[in-house]
């Protein structure tokens, strides 16, 4: 990872250009039903359970967490393809359990989804005007030209250009950056006011990852969008959102503005999160590195108290084996789900 | 769209599909010119096999080019009609007499070199008179200048007279009549003379506006391209438009199974749940019922209508096995990320169906429709070879099962089946072959075999 670059890539300050909430999430709840014979209850896959936080116009912040903690299911929640079991999302004041087929469809046209895997998210036998046109014709615009000129817009947008090149290329015909330009070409056509990126970078080279992640942060400065960007790589979070959230068997464990986050980790899981995270830097090779012991826990029947304490060196026994922790503000706007900051 | 244009392309490579799609695109023209040539309803009412239609045409003639293959050359069925002035072999002369009635003379001038003797001739008269009938003497002329005064009559308004069925004519021969006209006399056994022969019809007519044309007709034991069945009808006609009815019954029974099974499949994965549950069972229980044995039932009891049987085909084929191939195919293209973008973006369920899911089946389902189309052409041959043929529209099949149950193996007329029977093979091998070819090009895993 070129960190050189990335800390080229210019953050503006947090308070300019963030506004009022624009998506508010409360004890939102996503169950899995694990059926025995086809009917027979068998318990739950608790993919998602108890994750509460809200995202202002114009910030980006960043879920951050192993594989399986449920980071996918909470975003797929957020863009309407997965039905909360329990819990809240609602959008500019409206949850979305109160939509009906047309507010669900207006909602969807305010969220774009950036995909991880770029070449996977784009329809092989659709060429590139298709792509881009199809979130179009679904949501109503009949003009041809209107769309056309939308088309255009978005492909300058991503810096595809000259535009006419790449209308009737085929998605196998582009490089993988260019093929993630198109992905979120085709994000923000509908001009929304949220993007959801599920690890944009994750597929890419590391020497496209930079410009991604550049377009992305010029996107959403120039557009004042909202970003939730969901990654287990934290050497490119510190980059690009103003705040992260540390997700750990479907809570968050951590919320903090990402300069405190990374400057002092409160959570035992951040902590050892970031102690994993490698740099290019020779030294590493004889550094040991201390990892949690253990495998991330089953989602179905998850540890009793704490989430963590199996893995955690600084459980307390008989507290957090037995009871699971709530928030507490362990500095101001940096909230820790653990008993070591009562 | 591109992509698949681009497939078929390739198809350059392989001579197999190229020879097949040129008999394809030579059956479809010949379809397309039958189907002008004579019309749907026209074919119906010939192949009903009225006297009217056919009587000029010899029974269970050889095709003529039967005669390429033996040493002895059998005779060649021909027409001559007094009405066709401008034909070589036909010369009409018209005397006034005196007393005002006309003398119509005409003379039929054909070379016979032909090692057998024809079945029968016959003159097909045609003459309007009001009260007087006119007068008809014929008089037959060998190569070797002999004349034989064949008979006199007076004749009806249409009338038919037939050499074979003349007593006298055979006591004056003393012989079949037959035999009698066309022998050399210089041979001991019957043997055809060759040559020139000339056959005159005197016509006397009294009344001023009477007309006089005679047709000449010699039913050979050969007739034609394809040769003639039990009822004197030309099968070109039944050959001809068993191409069209073949292709059609062919292509719709394979168009209309494979696109059902692949929309229903792809309901079935795309909703889940109950629905994919029921169209599982429904295809598993539509599996194991009897596909043939149901056909026969419909044509015995209901109606034997080729579209019913069409319509029946497609019915029990839309829950076909195929439906678990397209299946397996669908659950791995639904949990693609390009579909839960579309998700994302509101696409409608009907939408991704159609636009999203289907279309990476085509490649496969191109190779798969094409190669379907012989199965449903031997189908519908095997109905009517079983006698569960439409009544009445003329097909391959129903020219097997007419030569079947007219013993046609065991009179050695093999021409009746062959023909049939070559241009099923030659309709499924093309379709088949084009069916490799395609699968070759559009599975690029078969491409090194």
């Amino acid at each position: 990872m070129l960190i050189e670059d990335f800390n080229k890539v210019q953050l503006s300050p947090i308070e300019e250009n963030v506004g009022q909430s624009l998506m508010s999430i409360r004890d939102l709840r996503v169950w899995f039903e694990l059926r025995r014979w086809g009917f027979g209850h068998a318990g739950n896959v608790r993919a998602v359970d108890g994750v509460s936080f809200d995202i202002r116009q114009g910030e980006a912040i960043a879920v951050v967490g192993e594989s399986g903690c449920g980071k996918s299911s909470l975003m797929k929640t957020i863009l309407g393809l997965h039905r909360p079991t329990g819990g809240d999302v609602s959008f500019e004041g409206v949850s979305l359990s109160r939509l009906d087929r047309r507010g669900l469809k207006w909602y969807r046209s305010q969220v774009g989804y950036v995909q991880q895997d770029p070449f996977a998210a784009l329809a092989p036998f659709m060429n590139i005007r298709r792509i881009l046109e199809e979130p179009l014709i679904v949501n109503g615009v009949k003009d041809r030209d209107e769309r056309t000129a939308r088309i255009r817009k978005a492909l300058e947008e991503v810096k595809l250009s000259p535009v006419e090149d790449f209308l009737p290329k085929f998605p196998h015909m582009l490089s993988g950056g260019q093929q993630q330009r198109i992905v979120i070409a085709r994000a923000m056509i509908l001009n929304p006011k949220l993007i959801v990126a599920d690890e944009p970078v994750s597929m890419l080279d590391a020497s496209v990852r930079v410009e991604i992640l550049k377009l992305l942060r010029g996107l959403q400065e120039s557009h004042n969008l909202a970003v939730i960007y969901i990654t287990h790589d934290l050497s490119t979070v510190r980059y690009f959102s103003e705040r992260i959230f540390v997700m750990y068997a479907g809570k968050l464990v951590e919320k903090a503005f990402t300069p405190d986050l990374l400057r002092e980790p409160r959570h035992p899981y951040t902590f050892a999160l970031l102690a994993a995270t490698s740099d290019p830097d020779a030294r590493n090779a004889e550094v040991y590195r201390e990892v949690p012991p253990g495998e991330p826990p089953s989602l179905v029947n998850p540890p009793k108290g704490c989430r963590f304490h199996p893995r955690c060196a600084r459980a307390m026994q008989g507290l957090c084996d037995v009871e699971a922790p709530s928030d507490f503000e362990a500095a101001p706007e940096h909230l820790v789900n653990c008993w070591l900051y009562k | 769209m591109k992509e698949i244009l681009r497939s078929l392309r390739e198809l350059k490579q392989y001579p197999s599909a190229v020879a097949s799609l040129i008999l394809i695109l030579l059956m479809v023209g010949a379809s397309v010119y039958t189907i002008f040539a004579i019309p749907y309803k026209e074919a119906i009412r010939l192949w009903r096999g009225s006297e009217e239609d056919w009587y000029k045409y010899p029974k269970q003639a050889a095709p003529i080019w039967t005669n390429l293959f033996s040493s002895k050359k059998q005779p060649v069925s021909f027409f001559l009609n007094s009405e066709e002035t401008d034909n070589p072999h036909v010369d009409k002369q018209v005397e006034t007499r005196a007393d005002g009635s006309r003398k119509i003379t005409i003379t039929y001038t054909f070379d016979y070199n032909y090692d057998d003797f024809p079945q029968d001739m016959a003159l097909y008269i045609n003459s309007d008179y009001d009260s007087k009938k006119p007068l008809v003497s014929v008089t037959w002329v060998t190569p070797d200048e002999r004349k034989v005064n064949v008979a006199s009559f007076s004749i009806l308004q249409r009338d038919v007279y037939r050499f074979s069925q003349d007593e006298k004519l055979g006591r004056i021969l003393r012989a079949e009549p037959m035999i009698g006209l066309f022998a050399d006399p210089a041979q001991e056994l019957p043997t055809p003379l060759k040559g020139q022969y000339q056959m005159i019809v005197t016509g006397s007519v009294f009344e001023p506006d009477t007309t006089l044309e005679v047709e000449l007709v010699t039913h050979g034991t050969l007739y034609g391209l394809a040769g003639t069945d039990f009822k004197r009808r030309d099968l070109m006609v039944a050959l001809a438009w068993g191409m069209p009815i073949a292709l059609s019954f062919g292509l719709l029974a394979a168009l209309g199974t494979t696109i059902t099974t692949l929309v229903i499949a792809a309901i079935g994965v795309w909703y889940g749940g109950w629905v994919d549950e029921a169209i599982q069972r429904i295809t598993e229980v539509n599996s194991v019922l009897p596909f043939l044995p149901i056909l026969i039932m419909i044509g015995t009891f209901y109606s034997r209508s080729i579209w019913l049987i069409l319509g029946a085909t497609i019915l029990l084929s839309i829950f076909g096995l195929g439906i678990k191939n397209f299946r397996a195919i669908f659950m791995q293209i639904k949990e693609m990320p390009y579909i839960e973008a579309a998700r994302s973006y509101g696409a409608s369920d009907a939408r991704i169906i159609l636009y999203y899911l289907t279309p990476r089946v085509i490649p496969l389902l191109i190779p798969q429709l094409v190669t379907l189309v012989p199965t449903y052409v031997f189908l519908e041959a095997s109905l009517a070879v079983l006698g569960l043929g439409d009544p009445f529209i003329p097909s391959w099949g129903k020219i097997i099962n007419d030569a079947r149950t007219n013993g046609a193996l065991y009179e050695g007329l093999y021409y009746w089946i062959l023909e049939p029977a070559a241009l099923l093979l030659v309709t499924s091998l093309a379709f088949a072959l084009l069916g490799f070819a395609l699968d070759r090009v559009f599975n690029p895993r078969l491409r090194d075999v």
